[in-house]
């Protein structure tokens, strides 16, 4: 129908210094439709986390940027003041690596959990109160009501990034940004917090962009996968697990342990930068042959 | 009817005790053990003269300006129990009404100074570049200035009373809260919890005060009440000089300087004993204080 949701278009980010340049996005390109969950993977320093920072506008005040972000259609680089804030409180949710480091120790989940309803949407405290213990029930927490008058250093960490996604489903997004949410989680609580995500995502049908370093949890809960590297997206598609054709995709996929196989050495990923820069190149001579040739 | 009044209050507030020790059984022992013995000693020294100070009106023995000339200038008698000074005024009785200047002056200094001081290091925190930089700017300037010139000024322009020397010697204590607390709320406004609360579409002035103030209470209360012990002596020095409260009106200041006069016709009970109230009331204070303090930091 209309545009979709979350458009990345063409995306630079540099940091320029008084001594040297930093480019650090070059030209990342993505979409997302309503109800979509797109899988952002790569290794450490490929971008993951400044595209999702990027969507947020909130790149460092040093931060060059070029291209466009569209949200529904309207430019995000371009929003005023206002337009800004109401974007970030009511139209995308974020929900951070660690849970702790983002919710203020000195009020009570309950405050934490309702201050935005209250605010934003005008909704009366007890009405907001109530919404906050049926959504905690449906994420999974017991004994919401008591939760409620709780500190966030009495809950886990487990617990505590529930009630953190509660807190992004409550104001209704239509985007929920989520970078590595289960990464500063140990491994059961990994997976129940991401079955109720995906669970609540799909039942209210959210755009999710997942960012991870865990190919098999991106695989199982997005529809489309997105690997990036040096600041590029090298290969995106719902093919990408199963049948990848960038070389760095591959070499990534290949370097999984097995856990019915002993090896000495874990696999060491050959692709660098020269060959990435190589493989650029050819594409862009294969593009090119390929543009003549239709003429 | 005031007597069932108190008698109420004091069974209310008999209920509150019960009602928090069942809820929490540990408050008490957990303010003694914040506040340590020595703190503890200080609270109770310092709760003698708030309450002798408070209840003035009801306990002194005798009209703080009532002259019993036959009296003036005598020793400890049982009908003047720290004796009469130059005038024959009871000096048990002015001790005590002094006593509420003596703490009620500072308090409001180091209120306005503190209310004040915590604004603007809150301003700067959180909007940093230049508007940090002018307002750290004005902070070192102010600190350049001993607060008791401040005083000094206000009273030249004014003309000595109370109100004009607190609202000057206020000034001179903006900086030393505004410093502390400009570098503890810094400190909040890095942390992740601020940015997600900004992210959620809280404005500026509202994550100052509902997510970053709460954060650095705990140092805003401890330099409030470190900086009342200087603001006594400040004051009571005013008084000293006689440019703060006039006489007749009892000040433990100006009865150290009454009693300089005495003391030269034998009678050093006045200035010894105003001087001893206002150094007892100004180490219970910065004990509390230190231990308010030290809190404060180990909690971070």
């Amino acid at each position: 129908m209309s545009a979709p949701l979350l458009e990345i278009e063409d995306l630079h980010a540099s940091l320029v210094t008084r001594y040297r340049r930093l480019d650090l996005l070059n030209g990342v390109s993505l979409t997302l439709d309503r109800g979509e969950a797109l899988g952002l993977v790569g290794e450490s320093g490929s971008g993951k986390s400044l595209t999702t920072r990027a969507v947020m506008r909130m790149l460092a005040k040093g931060f060059q940027t070029s291209g466009d972000i569209r949200f529904e259609g309207t430019s995000v680089l371009g929003m005023n003041r206002e337009q800004l804030r109401r974007y970030r409180a009511k139209d995308v949710g974020i929900i951070f690596q660690d849970p702790r480091a983002h919710v203020n120790p000195v009020h009570t989940v309950g405050d934490f959990l309702t201050e935005a309803l209250v605010r934003e949407h005008g909704v009366k405290l007890d009405e907001a109160e109530r919404r906050a213990v049926q959504l905690l029930d449906e994420v999974g927490v017991r004994h919401a009501e008591r939760r409620l008058r709780q500190y966030p250093h009495e809950l886990s960490g487990g617990l505590l990034q529930r009630v953190m996604i509660a807190s992004v489903l409550l104001v209704e997004p239509k985007l929920i940004l989520a970078d590595e949410p289960t990464t500063a989680l140990d491994v059961t609580a990994q997976s129940d917090v991401m079955a109720i995500l995906d669970e609540q995502r799909k039942a209210r049908g959210l755009s999710l962009l997942f960012i991870t370093h865990d190919l098999e949890l991106a695989n199982a809960c997005c529809d489309r996968l997105a690997v990036m590297y040096a600041g590029e997206i090298v290969e995106q598609g719902a093919h990408v697990y199963d049948a990848p054709t960038h070389p760095y995709t591959k070499e990534l996929l290949g370097a999984r342990p097995s856990i019915d196989e002993r090896l000495d050495r874990l696999p060491v990923l050959e692709y660098n930068l020269e060959l990435h820069n190589e493989w650029k190149a050819r594409e862009l001579q294969e593009r090119e042959l390929k543009g003549r040739a239709r003429a | 009817m005031t007597a069932s009044g108190t008698a109420a209050a004091a069974d209310t507030t008999a209920i509150a005790l019960r009602r928090a020790a069942a809820q929490d059984p540990g408050r008490l022992t957990l303010l003694s053990r914040k506040l340590g013995v020595s703190g503890l000693i200080a609270s109770a020294v310092l709760a003698v003269f708030v309450l002798s100070a408070a209840l003035a009106p009801w306990i002194a023995p005798y009209d703080p300006d009532f002259p019993d000339l036959l009296s003036a200038l005598s020793g400890p008698t049982s009908q003047h129990l720290l004796g009469a000074d130059a005038l024959g005024r009871d000096l048990l009785s002015r001790l005590m009404y002094g006593a509420r200047i003596t703490l009620l002056g500072p308090t409001l200094v180091i209120l306005i100074a503190t209310v004040v001081g915590t604004l603007l290091a809150l301003v700067a925190a959180w909007n940093r570049g230049r508007v940090d930089t002018v307002i750290s700017w004005v902070l070192d300037v102010l600190f350049a200035v001993p607060g008791i010139v401040f005083a000094l000024i206000a009273v030249a322009i004014f003309g000595p009373n109370l109100p004009t020397v607190v609202v000057g010697l206020s000034i001179g204590y903006i900086p030393y809260v505004a410093r502390v607390v400009r570098g503890a709320a810094l400190r909040e406004r890095g942390m992740p919890y601020v940015q997600a609360a900004w992210l959620q579409g809280q404005s500026g002035i509202g994550i100052s005060l509902k997510q970053i103030l709460p954060n650095v209470q705990p140092i805003v209360v401890a330099q409030a009440v470190s900086s009342l012990g200087f603001a006594v002596i400040d004051l009571a020095a005013v008084s000293f000089l006689g440019l703060g409260v006039q006489p007749p009106t009892a000040d433990l200041g100006l009865m150290v300087k009454s009693g300089f006069d005495s003391m030269l016709r034998g009678q050093a009970l006045e200035a010894v004993a105003a001087g001893l109230a206002i150094v007892l009331v100004v180490w219970s204070i910065t004990v509390i204080g230190d231990r308010l303090a030290s809190n404060a930091r180990s909690i971070r």
